[in-house]
Order: C-alpha cells, then structure tokens, then sequence
C-alpha cells in the first residue's frame, strides 16, 4: 500500500520553463475557467451546428429553471432540484454566483478578463511549444514509447492502488495525460475559442467548418473545459496522495526526491 | 496501514476546503478589482486593443465574413435589446410605412444628404446569407439585403480627418435621471467601406421587420451583434468619440463591453 520509505536521491525534475509555464497555466486557467461560467451563464444553451435552433431542436446541453427549480440537461436527460445548476441561493443562474468572476451578472467583464488571460495562455503556449520542441525536451518527458504502452496498463493499476513510483522521469500514466491536456486540450481550447470569433473566423473560415460550425465549436469549448477541469481534479488529488510536499517542491524549486534505486542524474 | 489513509483523508479534506474557500473569496475579491474604473479593469481591457490589432494585421482588410445557403435559414432572425420602439418620432414613421423616414448623412462629409427609403432601395443592393453572432453566445442565419455604406459614403464624399462612421438611433434603451438614453454606435473607415457592410432595409426576402430595426440597421459581418445598430436615424463621420455618450463608443461600449466586437 505505502511508497517505499527510504529516501533516494534529490534529484533536478523540472527545468526552469517547466515550473514558470505550469503556474502560468495554472492562474490562466483559474481565471479562464470562472470567466467562462459567467460568459456561458449570458446563453447557457449548447446546440450542434452553425446557429442556434430556436425555432428547431440542436440542444445538446442547457442550464436552466423551470418553476423556480434548476435543472441540467445533457441531450433528452435532465436533472432537477441539485440546488447547484440553474437556481442557486434563491436566484436563478446557470452556474452559482461562487463559480463565477465576476460573482454576480456581468458579461462585460467576464469578457474582458477571459481574453486577457487567454492573451497569456496563447503567448505562453506558442513559447513552450517552441522552445520545448527546440531542446527535445518533448521527445524526452512526453513521448510515449513502446515500452511506457507496455507498462501503460499496470502504471493505471498502481495508480488505483494509490501505489506511486517516484522517478526520475515521468511514468507512462504520466506521459499519456500530460500529453492529452498539452497537445489535444490545450490547442483544443484555444482553436475552439478563435472559431467563435467572428473576426477570425473571415480570416479562417475552415477552422468553424472543420469543428461543425460555430455554436458546435462553442460546445466543444465547453467541453473541453470540463474535461481540463476534470483534469484538474485528478492532477491535484495525485499530487496530494503521491506526497503534496515533495510535489510542491519540485514544482516550485525544480528538486525532487525520488525513490530509492532511481537514478540521480537526470 | 490505516493511520496513513486516515493522514490522506485529512490532507485531502484539508486542501479540498482550501481550494474551495479561496474560490469563493477569490472571487469576491476580484469583483472590487474589475469594476468599470478601477486601473487592473481598465489595464486588462487593452487586450481588446491587441486583439484588434492582431485581427486586422492578419485579415485581409476585404476579408469577407462566411456567407452561407438559402437552405441554412432555418428560423426568423431572432432579435434582440429594443424590439418595438415606442418613441414619438418613430412611431409616427412607423404609422406611414417609413414614407417619411430621411435617413441624415452629415458631420465630416463634403455634401450632407437626406435620404428616402425609396432613395436607399434604388441604390446599388447587395444580398449575403451571413450568422448573426450575439455575444450573449447564441446564432442565427439570416439573409440581408441593402446597400453597401461605402456608396453612401462616396456620394457624401468623406472629409479628410473622418475616423469613425456614428450611428444615431431612434430607440430610447434606458431612461435615465437625466433623460432618454438612445441607442449609438461607431465603427471605423475599415468596417465602414468594408463590402459586406450594408444599410440593410430587406431580410429574408421581405422588408426589414420592426423587431429587427425597421427601416434601416446596419451590418457588420466581422463583429458581434451590438455593433449592428438597428432603427438608425441618422449617420455621422466623427474624428472622436469621447465626448459622446460617456465616451466609449457606443451604449454597450459605455457599460463595459469591448468597442472592438471581432471576438
């Protein structure tokens, strides 16, 4: 059940850029995250297409009252009275005014704050990409090689049995999941959101047209939030059950201590 | 065994209640912070600036926005902010069909003009199947027929110095302490001669209904739905527009949205 008790090495885990782009992303997405609930919260209907049916039915997903009691709605399945999703706190909203910036009915700002944050993450991204393709770090930490496939299905298991290994480098489960969130979610967010920008979208029509039109592009938007937040959920529970101290420290300092047999060199 | 899960229970209650309390104060806090005229509220808007400038270099400046098939109307154009304006002088327009309706063209021009409805519709139309995009987050596929601005624009001959076409309207939005607020907007000369920028007087095939700013509104394809201001009265060529309003340009503008409506 327990990680192994005698220390290994301290060893250099995260590099410089690694540690500044991961807090960067981290406050981003705070504020990206609440801001799209309050922006969500001005239309909180998702349709499938390049409008949405008033008149016809392309709903895929809607947070809304009836009675004064919420509900959720995900196709034809609906969930009422959660006090969470559509009525909260005796008013009725579609996110409650906890999740969101700012807390009460504002559009406007949610806007200007969203695309000020997104304006980093996008800079911050495009940096990373580069420069993390420059010094081969990718092939290195996130490329998933035959032998992490191979391990992939036990690592998973280790995983349920909160059983961690602490190397030196990242274990397949790891590689998988960064892998996902930097190089599907992450471009994800950013190509779904430009696809809902009518400015860029004369610029690159194909872009809505290649995610099914626009308002499919502002459900794949939120989609891909969920997803990032669900992420996040798992990513800090991992960090609090593989030792949120080390954890922190390597992500802070860069310095790691690894299990003992891991080699100290990095 | 069982001492170390209870440890990792606590720790994660410990920091599940952190994380939520400093949610909850974070964003208390943060309302003080974006409010209208705090400076972190007005720094952070000036991605607005950035996202222009990076639109506008990377878009070809006749960049036309996605036209779309008869087949993609599915539904009527669904309208939005003032749906029947019910100001003395509008409404009289109104009773007569618009036959009396002038559209003003003035401010910075060569040759100021008033313009009949009939006038309007004999000037060169241009038809386009475009999405309506409303920033609430919603959109609607409609088709638009008018005349391009920039031949109204020609005929009045813009002045040297002109930046801005102000759109004066006839609806009455909100009533203030000090009187009617009506509605405003302003583009620049880059929007304004833009081809797919009409004074649209026709949808869908027949006369431009009053929900949807009968006689005249605008359209701005590249941008957002506030920015294609409806019931216009009159239009205006400015050099600036801060002594307007409260001097962001245009209602929305003046209630904290972006004026650059292309995101």
């Amino acid at each position: 059940m327990n990680t192994p008790v005698s220390p290994g090495p301290l060893v250099r885990r995260h590099t410089r850029i690694t540690r500044i782009t991961h807090w960067t992303w981290a406050i981003c997405l705070f504020f990206l995250l609440l801001t799209g609930l309050q922006i969500f919260n001005a239309h909180p209907v998702l349709y499938w297409g390049d409008q949405s049916g008033f008149d016809f039915d392309n709903t895929v997903f809607w947070i809304g009252s009836e009675d004064g009691r919420g509900f959720i709605q995900l196709f034809d399945v609906r969930l009422s009275g959660l006090g969470i999703f559509g009525a909260s706190d005796g008013s009725l909203r579609a996110f409650p005014h906890w999740a969101t910036i700012p807390s009460s009915t504002d559009l406007a700002t949610g806007r200007v704050i969203h695309f000020f944050f997104a304006w980093i993450f996008v800079v911050t991204l495009l940096a990373w990409f580069v420069g993390a393709v420059v010094a081969g770090r990718l092939r290195r930490d996130l490329l998933m090689r035959r032998t992490h496939w191979v391990r992939l299905g036990a690592d998973l298991v280790a995983h349920v049995r909160f059983r961690f290994r602490h190397g030196t480098r990242y274990g397949p489960l790891q590689r998988l999941s960064y892998g996902l969130v930097l190089f599907v979610l992450f471009p994800l967010m950013v190509l779904t959101g430009l696809a809902m920008s009518p400015g860029a979208n004369a610029a690159a029509p194909w872009l809505p047209e290649m995610l099914g039109g626009r308002q499919s592009a502002r459900t794949l938007h939120f989609g891909a939030a969920a997803a990032l937040s669900g992420f996040f959920v798992v990513h800090v529970v991992m960090v609090v059950l593989a030792g949120p101290l080390n954890e922190m420290r390597a992500m802070v300092t860069g310095y790691y201590r690894a299990d003992a047999g891991e080699k100290g060199d990095v | 065994m069982s001492d170390d899960l209870l440890t990792r229970r606590a720790l994660l209650r410990v920091a599940m209640t952190g994380a939520s309390v400093s949610v909850l104060a974070g964003c208390k806090v943060l309302d003080g912070l974006s409010a209208p005229d705090h400076r972190l509220r007005r720094f952070m808007e000036r991605a607005n600036d950035l996202t222009m400038a990076m639109q506008r270099g990377l878009l070809d400046r006749d960049a036309l926005a996605q036209e779309f098939q008869p087949a993609d109307i599915r539904q009527p154009q669904r309208p939005n902010g003032v749906t029947n304006p019910q100001d003395d002088a509008y409404l009289a327009l109104k009773s007569n069909a618009f036959a009396d309706y002038r559209l003003q063209v003035g401010g910075m021009v060569h040759q100021p003009l008033s313009l009949s409805l009939a006038q309007l519709q004999a000037m060169p139309v241009r038809r386009q199947i475009t999405r309506h995009d409303c920033v609430e987050g919603w959109s609607c596929i409609a088709e638009w027929a008018g005349v391009p601005l920039a031949h109204v624009l020609g005929l009045a001959g813009v002045r040297s110095g002109a930046r801005y076409v102000l759109f004066h309207c006839f609806d009455t939005i909100e009533r203030s302490l000090s009187g009617a607020i009506r509605y405003y907007e302003t583009i620049d000369l880059v929007d304004a001669r833009h081809p797919q920028t009409i004074l649209a007087w026709g949808m869908n095939g027949a006369a431009l209904p009053v929900p949807n700013g009968a006689p005249i509104r605008v359209r701005i394809e590249r941008q957002l739905g506030y920015k294609m201001a409806k019931y216009i009265r009159a239009i205006e060529l400015i050099d600036d527009f801060s002594t307007i309003g409260r001097g962001r340009g245009g209602y929305w503008e003046d209630r904290g949205y972006d004026w650059y409506a292309g995101i």
